[in-house]
């Protein structure tokens, strides 16, 4: 499995595409801890960053080159080599280079200027969103044979789950406000690794602040050793599940 | 004229005459209760290396009662181990261990009652109910000591330097763990709190109530319950002090309630679900404090007026400013906040449009704690700039007019 | 060889396979011919395994297709378009196949890499090479390992005479291998001499699979472009021949 993926990853990093974005993130990063006075707004920048931009290029690059590989694809599949294996290791190459790139451009200047708990958790929720973006593009790439309606979707997809989602969920909020909801902000959180992974994060940057909440049901859930567990979990299932359904799509597919 | 020459002399006689008296175990000088039967006014009682337990001992004259080595006032739980109602006693080097409780009497480990020019310095104070109390006093001296308690719970537990009706006392350096307030201050006046260390009591690092003309600086309070209280007081100067970590649902780094004409300067609070909190305050000047990584650096009641903040730095708060209402009485003026986006093009330091500290979602949240979910999303930051440029629910007057571009040395 | 069995396929509204009864056999050259869109590469990709026919069973070697990808390990593929991914060298796609397939121990047939040169250019990235290029590396992939079994879905469009020349060598050599080879072209003329069997595909239906011979008899053309080309034009407006045709097919195929 992992050999072609090898030779996928190769050429996914030599790509001119994934070296501009190893480098904007890393001047980015760079420059907000260089020129911003403190490292919280930094550190601000680049959970916006994380939270929106990361999922689009994920998901748009891991679309793009999939409809790209497509001849690579047919050659590869017809070598004795399994359906599952191809898709495997396509996926494979387009999330480490993806999550490599994301660990250079941000991931040293925070390792450099931010090494703690927030820090870490940024790193984490980054590299998780990369894959589980990925993950998603494969699904929505296997399902349409147009190239044009699979970037669509995808960009659909990315629109709802860093927008649109969390609107239906303030209005949620907002028309059962009489109930305890509290207890239901973890499935409505799990629904949206994207809001997930921002839970994660602010359960560092903003301790202060949730303790505040009357029930404490943040720290006492997410903060708990079961909530990361929790988080972690949901957030590999994010990952699974679409890439699950990408290969059993595949499988039955007509290339 | 002789008269006088002849007191004088006496008084000369009776000084030198002072005697310095030793406790030891095994002598038969045993206890300080011993001790104190033989001493008079003006001796020095030293008690050497030993346990003791003696129950409760009062002392009635004016002695200094220094420990020589390890000495240990043992209390049994049952006890409360020394009752001071002399003027000019001295407490040295003592460590007093498991004093006894009673809710009736306010037990202590040492009780100081009606005198005045007490001094207790570098004792010990492990497992009391109350650690030092000190009632209806003048001139008492607090100094060095380390008081350190197991909590039980608030009702269970009683406070580490409490003060009732006193005056001009001094509170030095004293360490604090493990009461229910740190330091509890009542109808105290002119006193000064100055370099001492509260940390994890169960309620208050650091309680006023009715305590006009006291200051206090150069504290650390950290990691207390709720925080520290200033309740119905005025005149009351707060410099240099550190507020941190004092976290949950109602903690604060500082509650100010029904405070008046008070300033607080040069604060650091950090990381506090609240750094202040303030309602029914009025003519409080806030300046040169550094407000960091707090939940919300400050919550304004509606019932606040004419409080001044200016020239604070405002730094990685997920809140800089929470109110309950629109009314504006307060000023904001020179502060660094470090959300603010906008401009400077005189380059005199100074933004060249204002800021409003009071994010829409903060109000949000106010009303609906569940919200916070969705905090710091793309969604609710659009909210929030789209109030910043037409402001609505927020408080449209609550504005920094002049907000620093950077933040200040502090 | 192959043994193809009432294969059926749909893609949607378009009927693109309709019952296709049909027996390759090695020491074969078929000329798989047809109009566009009559389902030639289809076919190819039925066997393949790369599309999964509705109906229908198609036996290589007796190992039905498209279960366990072991079978394609007999077949060599070339595809009508070679692409492959940008910045993969051309050294590298061989090394990667071979690596891929090192638990077979094939005497690898480097031919075609000497005699197109390709190894002048082992150090060039894919994105830089010609259509034409590209085609001799697909060639040389096809052959690589020795397979009994070629496909080549247009071999020799878009190369120039010379390689094009190289490549019905390379053809005419393994033919003597008793190997079966399957062609599909339009463009008839080029491989005329190659070609020992003629199937005709139109919408979806197999009219004939004829050798050379009887082709030539029955048409009265000495030429196989011009036969086929009067196939096409429908010169046979009875009905008859092909009547004879499809008999004469399924009578290969009951052999």
């Amino acid at each position: 499995m992992l050999k072609l993926s090898r030779y996928v990853l190769y050429d996914i990093v030599r790509s001119k595409i994934i070296i501009a974005y190893t480098l904007f993130l890393f001047l980015v990063s760079f420059s907000l801890f260089q020129l911003e006075e403190n490292e919280s707004k930094a550190i601000l920048s680049l959970l916006n960053i994380i939270l929106i931009v990361l999922p689009l290029v994920s998901i748009v690059f891991s679309t793009i080159h999939y409809y790209n590989s497509y001849e690579f694809i047919e050659l590869m599949l017809s070598q004795p080599l399994s359906r599952k294996r191809i898709l495997l290791s396509e996926f494979f190459g387009v999330a480490m280079s993806l999550s490599g790139a994301f660990f250079v451009g941000v991931g040293i200047p925070v390792l450099i200027f931010s090494f703690n708990s927030v820090g870490l958790s940024l790193l984490f929720t980054g590299v998780m969103l990369t894959i589980i973006f990925a993950s998603l593009a494969f699904l929505a790439s296997v399902l349409s044979r147009d190239k044009a309606k699979g970037i669509g979707v995808t960009l659909l997809l990315w629109f709802y789950f860093t927008l649109i989602y969390d609107g239906l969920v303030l209005m949620i909020l907002f028309s059962f406000s009489d109930y305890p909801l509290e207890k239901i902000i973890p499935v409505l959180s799990a629904l949206n690794p994207v809001d997930l992974g921002r839970i994660f994060i602010m359960l560092k940057m903003d301790v202060s602040a949730l303790m505040g909440v009357t029930s404490a049901m943040y720290q006492d859930f997410f903060g708990s050793f079961i909530g990361v567990l929790f988080t972690v979990g949901v957030m590999a299932l994010w990952a699974i599940i679409p890439l699950r359904f990408a290969l059993l799509v595949f499988n039955k597919k007509d290339i | 004229m002789r008269l006088l020459l002849l007191i004088l002399l006496s008084t000369f006689w009776l000084q030198s005459l002072s005697r310095n008296i030793t406790v030891a175990p095994n002598s038969s000088v045993n206890t300080l209760t011993k001790g104190l039967s033989i001493a008079s006014n003006g001796d020095t009682i030293t008690v050497k290396s030993g346990t003791y337990k003696d129950g409760n001992t009062v002392v009635t004259k004016s002695v200094t009662i220094i420990g020589e080595g390890n000495v240990i006032f043992d209390g049994e739980d049952k006890y409360e181990i020394l009752t001071i109602s002399a003027s000019g006693v001295v407490i040295k080097n003592i460590t007093f261990n498991s004093a006894g409780y009673s809710a009736l009497k306010d037990f202590a480990a040492i009780k100081i009652i009606d005198a005045s020019k007490v001094i207790i310095e570098s004792n010990r104070i492990n497992n009391a109910y109350f650690a030092i109390h000190v009632s209806n006093s003048s001139s008492v001296t607090i100094r060095n000591n380390t008081l350190f308690g197991t909590p039980k719970s608030e009702q269970l537990t009683g406070n580490g330097i409490h003060l009732w009706k006193c005056n001009n006392a001094l509170i030095e350096n004293n360490r604090c763990t493990g009461y229910r307030d740190g330091i509890y201050f009542e109808f105290v006046g002119n006193s000064v709190i100055r370099n001492n260390w509260s940390e994890k009591n169960l309620r208050y690092g650091l309680h006023f109530m009715f305590s006009n003309d006291d200051s206090y600086f150069g504290n650390t309070f950290k990691n207390n319950g709720a925080g520290v209280a200033v309740m119905y007081s005025k005149r009351v100067k707060m410099e240099n002090n550190h507020f941190q970590e004092n976290w949950g649902p109602s903690a604060y780094g500082l509650l100010l309630k029904d405070i008046a004409d008070s300033h607080i300067n040069g604060n650091t609070f950090l990381k506090n679900t609240v750094g202040i909190h303030m309602e029914g305050s009025s003519r409080i000047d806030i300046q040169k404090n550094i407000f960091k990584s707090n939940g919300w650096a400050v919550k304004i009641q509606a019932s606040c007026d004419d409080n001044n903040f200016h020239q604070n730095n405002f730094i990685g708060n997920s809140f800089d400013v929470g109110t309950n209402g629109t009314m504006v009485l307060n000023k904001f003026d020179n502060n660094y906040w470090d959300k603010y986006e906008g401009y400077d093009l005189n380059k005199d330091g100074i933004g060249d449009v204002p800021y409003h500290p009071v994010s829409l979602y903060s109000m949000i949240i106010e009303q609906n704690p569940s919200t916070l979910m969705l905090f710091r999303s793309f969604t609710v930051q659009l909210l929030d700039k789209a109030e910043k440029m037409i402001p609505g629910a927020t408080p449209e007057n609550l504005i920094d007019n002049k907000p620093l571009m950077k933040s200040l040395k502090l | 060889m192959i043994q193809i069995e009432r294969i059926s396929k749909r893609f949607k509204k378009l009927q693109v396979l309709d019952n296709i009864n049909v027996l390759f056999e090695k020491g074969q050259v078929v000329s798989l011919i047809g109009p566009n869109g009559s389902g030639k590469t289809t076919l190819i990709k039925s066997i393949l395994g790369l599309v999964k026919p509705d109906s229908g069973t198609i036996l290589v070697n007796n190992i039905l297709a498209g279960k366990s990808p072991d079978y394609r390990s007999q077949i060599g593929y070339m595809p009508q378009i070679g692409r492959y991914p940008d910045n993969m060298k051309v050294g590298h796609l061989f090394s990667m196949l071979e690596n891929l397939r090192a638990e077979k121990k094939h005497s690898l047939d480097k031919d075609l890499i000497q005699s197109f040169k390709l190894e002048d250019i082992y150090q060039k990235p894919m994105r830089t090479l010609s259509g034409g290029t590209r085609q001799k590396v697909s060639a040389a992939v096809a052959f690589m390992f020795s397979p009994d079994i070629l496909i080549l879905d247009e071999p020799t469009a878009g190369l120039d005479p010379l390689s094009s020349e190289i490549l019905k060598e390379k053809i005419r050599k393994e033919k003597t291998k008793e190997k079966l080879i399957l062609i599909t072209s339009h463009i008839l003329s080029d491989l005329d001499e190659l070609t020992t069997h003629v199937t005709y595909l139109q919408e979806g239906k197999l009219l004939f699979m004829k050798d050379i011979a009887t082709l030539q008899e029955d048409t009265g053309e000495i030429k196989l472009g011009k036969a086929i080309a009067r196939v096409m034009r429908g010169e046979h407006t009875d009905g008859s021949w092909i009547d004879k045709i499809f008999n004469t097919s399924s009578n290969e195929e009951k052999r």
